[in-house]
């Protein structure tokens, strides 16, 4: 940059006068203005945005928040790390906001970070992924493990008669998740539905590909399996593909954990009957009034408080700060359109 | 350098030469001295970052509140060590884009290190500055020795670092790293709202300042940016001087994946995804040429303060990322074309009232 031109050099010099003059004016203003911050503030920060499914919790909490009056913000970060979610819960902290309500990317790399928050009067309610429970107040827990298991055994039982061979198909074989419904699964076929054979249960590791591949072992190696659970939303659509363009489609019944707008053209074609999976937007409505129970001093996490939450009536605090939203929500043809992530 | 700088002022209290090469003139040294330290690139850079300042503490809720200082250094350490090699880099006309995945690379390998192989942290530590040297040599090598374009290398070794550091850890991540060395990374100096990670930046950014600006050695970085064959000529180790850039940096940037591990207690390969591309346009913010040959340290360190102080106030303001990175890019590219058009207007303007004169 030159500045042969009187022009510029006086542009220059009118920005450095500028910049003097309003340090002078900044300097006598430290201290006004700070320790602001409404209390009813709620700032949801998900994983990431841009997500469907964290945007219909956001859209839940908006609701929740709507209805119980205060501000409602969402914040958070395009890439779905923890210290990209850092900065996101500083800001919390630093406005002072009445409540955190996060879904960590990360249970331990988040701590440090939260407990700072804390220490400046935040409230923080985990959804969706918890961190360690000494590092927030309330955890929301989607749906307990056995609710998940018990969901998709009733789905198989009812769309296959109740009698006959079906067969699991799972993410990777260490997945601790599936593993934990897996087990259950078992135990709720034998205990309710002692006609149903589990025959296999197959690992797509959660690969697109894998899943397709293994869905047409499946049904070559048992040519009489009636159904098949698929407890990850990449498997079920896998599989929903591979059926809906084979001759087994209508004959082999295939239920499981899936979002709606994976699975719509296959409730559309008659591939799929119903599948389940909790409601993000019920997830984060919970979430919100949880916040806003603890703002109000109403609950402190600990075990046995119990809470309001609007719509959804009144809900337990349990073991280790947990919330239980509830029973997961069935999709089939006649409510699927209402859903979108 | 024996006859190669004919003048005794140091090459980086020069104007500007905006790639017009017309640099060394005796009209750019026809000014008066205070004009010529003062009516800088950087000056109007600090000038601004001193406005935003004052604007945001005005105008901005919370802004001025006790926290807001000490998550700004936190946030911008990496950002800040890292600038100090790449602006030399940038200078030579060279670039870096390895940089974050080295820091993810090095932050894998502390953990792996320490968790799994049971060094003490300091050892482990080290180990990564290390390997991120090593890092830092092979793309050094490439370019300097070898004489490959810079962009191509580090456009490669940013997949491949990047890939080694997933592939060390998979989706695993480490954590439960000693809160003692934390606390001397994190913990604020006195009462201060300074971390005291910050005296670490403060050491070496004397050092690389020194390196630059009072060494025979930073002025063979500045000969190389404006012309490396003149350099070669006039007695610069060019491909020597690239090699040692490039192994600074990556050792800078293995020393921010320390302090990644640390700060976040957490390892994994995923870490400081993209900030290469915010060191970069702290640096060129910073009144560093991309063209090589012309910049200063004072100026990319108001650079990468500016970019923090404007991410924190606006999030500050409830605007999400895009917009603080919509913000960002405009200032880049603005800070890229008001000189040009200055200079472009002072090469018109007295040429007309000559004519008319």
């Amino acid at each position: 940059m030159k500045f042969h031109s009187k022009r510029a050099t006086t542009l220059v010099a009118l920005t450095l006068a500028a910049s003097a003059a309003l340090t002078a004016c900044g300097g006598d203003d430290g201290g006004s203005g700070g320790g602001g911050g409404d209390d009813a503030t709620i700032t949801f920060l998900p994983k990431n945005l841009g997500n469907p499914y964290f945007d219909a919790s956001s859209t839940g909490g908006q609701n929740a928040v709507d209805a119980f009056g205060g501000s409602f913000e969402e914040v958070g970060p395009t890439e779905a790390t923890p210290d990209a979610q850092v900065p996101f819960i500083n800001t919390a902290a630093q406005q002072g906001v009445g409540a955190l309500v996060i879904s960590a990317n990360d249970p331990t790399a988040l701590g440090d970070a939260l407990e700072e928050a804390r220490d400046a009067g935040v409230k923080v309610v985990t959804f969706d992924s918890d961190v360690d429970a000494e590092y927030r107040d309330v955890f929301i827990n989607q749906a307990s493990a056995e609710g998940i298991a018990k969901a998709q055994v009733d789905l198989v039982a009812e769309q296959i008669g109740g009698e006959g061979e079906v067969a699991i198909l799972s993410a990777a074989a260490n997945a601790t998740n599936q593993n934990a419904w897996i087990d259950l699964m078992e135990e709720e076929l034998a205990a309710s539905y002692p006609d149903i054979e589990l025959v296999e249960t197959v690992y797509g590791d959660d690969d697109d590909q894998t899943s397709f591949d293994k869905t047409a072992a499946l049904l070559q190696t048992h040519p009489n399996l009636k159904g098949i659970i698929s407890p990850t939303t990449v498997g079920i659509a896998a599989a929903a593909r591979y059926l809906s363009t084979s001759d087994f489609k209508g004959q082999v019944a295939l239920t499981g954990l899936g979002t709606p707008d994976q699975m719509r053209p296959f409730i559309e074609d008659g591939t799929v009957t119903a599948f389940a999976l909790w409601n993000p937007e019920e997830l984060g409505y919970l979430a919100a009034y949880a916040a806003h129970a603890l703002i109000d001093g109403d609950i402190t996490g600990e075990e046995g408080d119990t809470f309001e939450a609007g719509d959804l009536g009144e809900y337990t605090v349990g073991e280790n700060g947990e919330v239980i939203l509830g029973e997961p929500t069935v999709f089939n043809a006649d409510n699927i359109d209402d859903f979108s992530f | 350098m024996s006859a190669s700088t004919p003048t005794k002022t140091p090459l980086t209290k020069r104007p500007a030469g905006g790639g017009d090469g017309s640099a060394r003139t005796y009209a750019s040294y026809a000014r008066p001295a205070w004009q010529r330290l003062l009516l800088t690139r950087e000056t109007a850079i600090i000038a601004l970052l001193v406005v935003v300042l004052v604007w945001a503490n005005v105008n901005v809720p919370n802004f001025d509140g006790p926290l807001t200082v000490y998550y700004l250094f936190l946030d911008l350490m990496p950002i800040l060590l890292i600038a100090l090699p790449m602006t030399l880099i940038i200078i030579t006309g060279e670039i870096d884009l390895s940089v974050a995945s080295t820091v993810a690379l090095t932050s894998a390998f502390t953990g792996v290190l320490f968790t799994d192989a049971g060094f003490s942290f300091p050892v482990a530590a080290l180990a990564a500055i290390a390997i991120g040297a090593v890092c830092g040599a092979f793309n050094g090598f490439l370019v300097g020795y070898v004489g490959l374009p810079s962009l191509a290398v580090t456009i490669g070794t940013l997949a491949l670092y990047r890939g080694i550091a997933v592939g060390l850890l998979g989706t695993e991540a480490k954590t439960g790293f000693p809160d003692e060395w934390a606390d001397r990374v994190t913990d604020r100096i006195g009462e201060t709202s300074y971390p005291q990670g910050l005296v670490v930046f403060l050491v070496l950014a004397v050092v690389f300042a020194l390196l630059l600006h009072f060494s025979s050695f930073g002025r063979g970085v500045f000969e190389i940016g404006l012309n490396d064959e003149a350099a070669r000529f006039s007695g610069v180790d060019v491909a020597r001087t690239k090699l040692v850039l490039f192994m600074l940096a990556g050792a800078v940037s293995g020393l921010a994946g320390v302090y990644y591990t640390l700060r976040f207690d957490l390892s994994r390969g995923d870490s400081a995804t993209g900030m290469e591309l915010q060191v970069i346009a702290a640096v060129l913010l910073g009144g560093v040429s991309i063209f090589g040959g012309r910049g200063a340290l004072h100026g990319v360190i108001a650079g990468v303060l500016l970019i923090g102080v404007i991410a924190s106030a606006m999030r500050l303001e409830g605007q999400t990322q895009n917009v603080t990175n919509i913000v960002t890019g405009v200032l880049l590219i603005a800070s890229v074309i008001i000189p040009r058009l200055l200079s472009w207007a002072s090469g018109r303007l007295p040429r007309r009232t000559r004519g008319d004169t």
